[in-house]
Parts: C-alpha cells; sequence; structure tokens
C-alpha cells in the first residue's frame, strides 16, 4: 500500500518534470531562433540562461488563452455579448475545474445514508469537525453553523486549487493575484458587513476610534486605525498569491539549473523536496486562509476593547 | 548589459538574500520554541507542530512578499 503511494507520487513529480523539460526545451528552441534573428539585425545577442527561465515563468505563471493539456495546444474560446468580452482562460478552466471537484466530493460523500461513515466521508467529516471546532467556533461563537458553508466552501476551494496546480500541465488559479484579491474581496465585505450587523454602524465606527486616547492624537489614531483594517484583507491577497506563484518560480528555477545531464541528478532531486514541500505549503496557505478570515470576522463583530 | 539593468539586477539579488535571512531567522526562532515546548510536555507535540507550522507559514507570507517585488525587478 505504501510502496504503491509511493510510486504514484514518484510518477507525478516524473511527470511535472518531463513537462517542465518538454517546456524548456520548446522555449530555448524558440530563443534560438529568436537570437539568431537578432544576431542577424544587428550581431549581437542576449545570455541566454537567464531569458529561458522568464519565459518559462512567464509561461507557467501568467493567465492566457492557450491551455497545454497532454502535449496538445487548445486554443480557448472568448466571445462577445453586448460589447462585454467574455473569455475562457487557463486560471479560469482550473478554478472550475477545482470547484467541480470539490462539488463532487461533497455530493459522493453527502450521497452516504449509513449511520457510520466511510471512504471519503470519514475523511471530509475529519476536515469540516476541525474547521468548526478549531477554526471557525473560537472566533464566531454563535454564528458558526450560518457560516461553516462559506468557510468549508472556502477551504477546499482553496485546497483543490492550490493542488491542481502541482499535476502535470496543470495551473493553479489561487496563483494569479486577481483570484485571491476576489476572495479577500469576499473577506472584506464580511467583516464590514458582519461587524455593521452585530454593533450597528455607530459600534462599528467606534471601533476605529479607540477610547483613551487623548484628542490631539485622535486624528492619527483613526487614520492608523483604518488603514490597519484595510491592510489585512490585502495582506491575505498577497500572502496566497506570492506563496502559489514562488513555489512555481523555486521549481522552474531548479529544473533551469539543468544545462547538462550532470546537473540533472541534484537538481531533480532538490525539485522532488521542493514538490514536497508544496504539498504541505498548499495545505498550511488553505488553512491560513480560512484562519484569518474567521478571525479578522471575529475582531469586527465581537470587538473586545 | 547596461549600467542601470545591472545594478538593478544586483538589487534584487541582495533583496532576494536578505529576505531570506529575515524568514530563516523567523522560521529559526518558531522552530527553537516549538522544540522548547516539546521537551517540556512531550504529550502536547502534535498540537504545538501545527501551530508551529502555521506560524511558519504566516512568517513565510511576509517574506514573500519580499520575494514578489525581487521578481518584479528581475522580469523588468
Amino acid at each position: 500500500m505504501k510502496l504503491a503511494r509511493l510510486l504514484i507520487i514518484s510518477l507525478l513529480v516524473a511527470l511535472a518534470a518531463v513537462a517542465f523539460a518538454r517546456e524548456g526545451h520548446k522555449v530555448q528552441h524558440g530563443d534560438a531562433v529568436a537570437q539568431k534573428t537578432v544576431e542577424h539585425a544587428d550581431g549581437k545577442h542576449e545570455e541566454g540562461l537567464g531569458t529561458t527561465l522568464v519565459h518559462i515563468l512567464e509561461h507557467h505563471l501568467v493567465d492566457s488563452q492557450h491551455m497545454e493539456l497532454f502535449g496538445m495546444d487548445i486554443h480557448l474560446p472568448h466571445f462577445e455579448i453586448a460589447g462585454y468580452e467574455f473569455a475562457l482562460t487557463k486560471h479560469r478552466v482550473w478554478w472550475l475545474i477545482a470547484l467541480m471537484l470539490m462539488g463532487l466530493l461533497v455530493w459522493s460523500a453527502a450521497r452516504q445514508k449509513t449511520a457510520v461513515p466511510t471512504g471519503f466521508r470519514n475523511m471530509l467529516e475529519s476536515m469540516i469537525l476541525f474547521v468548526r471546532n478549531e477554526v471557525v467556533r473560537p472566533n464566531l461563537h454563535d454564528k458558526t453553523d450560518t457560516f461553516m458553508p462559506y468557510f468549508m466552501t472556502l477551504f477546499t476551494g482553496i485546497l483543490f486549487s492550490n493542488l491542481l496546480g502541482l499535476l502535470p500541465w496543470g495551473s493553479s488559479a489561487t496563483g494569479n493575484v486577481n483570484v485571491t484579491a476576489g476572495l479577500a474581496l469576499c473577506t472584506l465585505s464580511l467583516m464590514v458587513g458582519m461587524g455593521v450587523k452585530e454593533n450597528g454602524l455607530g459600534g462599528f465606527l467606534h471601533h476605529f476610534a479607540p477610547p483613551g486616547v487623548p484628542g490631539w492624537l485622535m486624528p492619527l489614531m483613526i487614520i492608523i486605525e483604518i488603514v490597519s483594517f484595510l491592510i489585512r484583507p490585502f495582506a491575505l491577497t498577497i500572502r496566497l498569491f506570492a506563496n502559489m506563484l514562488a513555489g512555481h518560480a523555486v521549481l522552474a528555477v531548479l529544473l533551469g539549473l539543468i544545462v547538462s545531464v550532470v546537473f540533472a541528478p541534484p537538481a531533480i532531486l532538490v525539485a522532488v523536496g521542493v514538490f514536497m514541500l508544496e504539498i504541505i505549503v498548499a495545505l498550511i496557505q488553505s488553512y491560513i486562509f480560512i484562519m484569518l478570515t474567521a478571525t479578522f470576522m471575529g475582531l469586527t463583530m465581537h470587538p473586545s476593547h | 548589459m547596461e549600467l542601470g539593468n545591472g545594478l538593478a539586477l544586483l538589487g534584487a539579488g541582495l533583496g532576494a538574500g536578505l529576505f531570506a535571512l529575515g524568514a530563516g531567522i523567523g522560521i529559526g526562532s518558531i522552530g527553537k520554541g516549538a522544540m522548547d515546548g516539546i521537551a517540556r510536555q512531550p504529550e502536547s507535540a502534535g498540537k504545538i507542530q501545527g501551530a508551529a507550522l502555521v506560524m511558519a507559514g504566516l512568517v513565510e507570507g511576509a517574506a514573500l512578499f519580499a520575494f514578489l517585488i525581487c521578481i518584479l525587478i528581475w522580469t523588468k
């Protein structure tokens, strides 16, 4: 059983390495052509490795309308409705896949009618219990059950999206700053909305003017409080986005070190280690996201001072 | 390569080194705290490990802000 698991993991890693290597080969080839043309044009050319890495990173991290799957280059459709452009992009497709997987998992677990959970439902129930008892309840108290669906959606969605980026040809939608900014905006609106709902508009605004501060310091304190309030969702955005980006960038750079066969074994060994770390990071970052969301909501809903 | 470009790359490299330094210090002190805690109370090792991993994730998040800036300079 353990052996089978190890085999599957190593197969995935090898596939990822192959995908990266193919990518690098292609880009290098393209670069060589470009360099040749540049050489012909003005007689000088740029340094190879750095620009190649930048190309690979751009190709893997930047959203595009091309999606590569099993070696095929798929051009995603885009259409116009009433003057608005709707385009399917790589990150949108992978985000939809993550959400569909999430729905499928929950649906298959919820179909079980037996009293004793088996299989996936075991895992899901332990996850839900963890999120409810360790993350949401200490912060939201009696509002826990109202917000559990939101937190579980957030958690599993981000988790699946993070993990899908580790598959060969996969891409994490959470590695796109727009996605994480959207998720953080949901957090911000919940912070403001629940703060106003629980404490009233006056109570919510009173939170920005802490008592016991001398009058001449008050304007400064209000500005500081507002900035510290708004910087929380911003930090959420950057944290998740940068973590996903950094993992892929480090993997690409490590595999980009392979300039000849001699460098391949150590580079791949380290890359496998980083890959394992990325699996942990995917879990931890989705946990941190919901934990901070719950903490911030709790802070605006129950200001203790 | 122009001097300005070279200086920009030097800045990005120095920044990368500095953020690795900061993150290393942060995660190191978290690890020290966790090890101390586990040595004192081996029975709550699981809880301490979980909390330490989360704190390491937070420190890493702060360090990655710097990483982002370095990448921005590098790809400019």
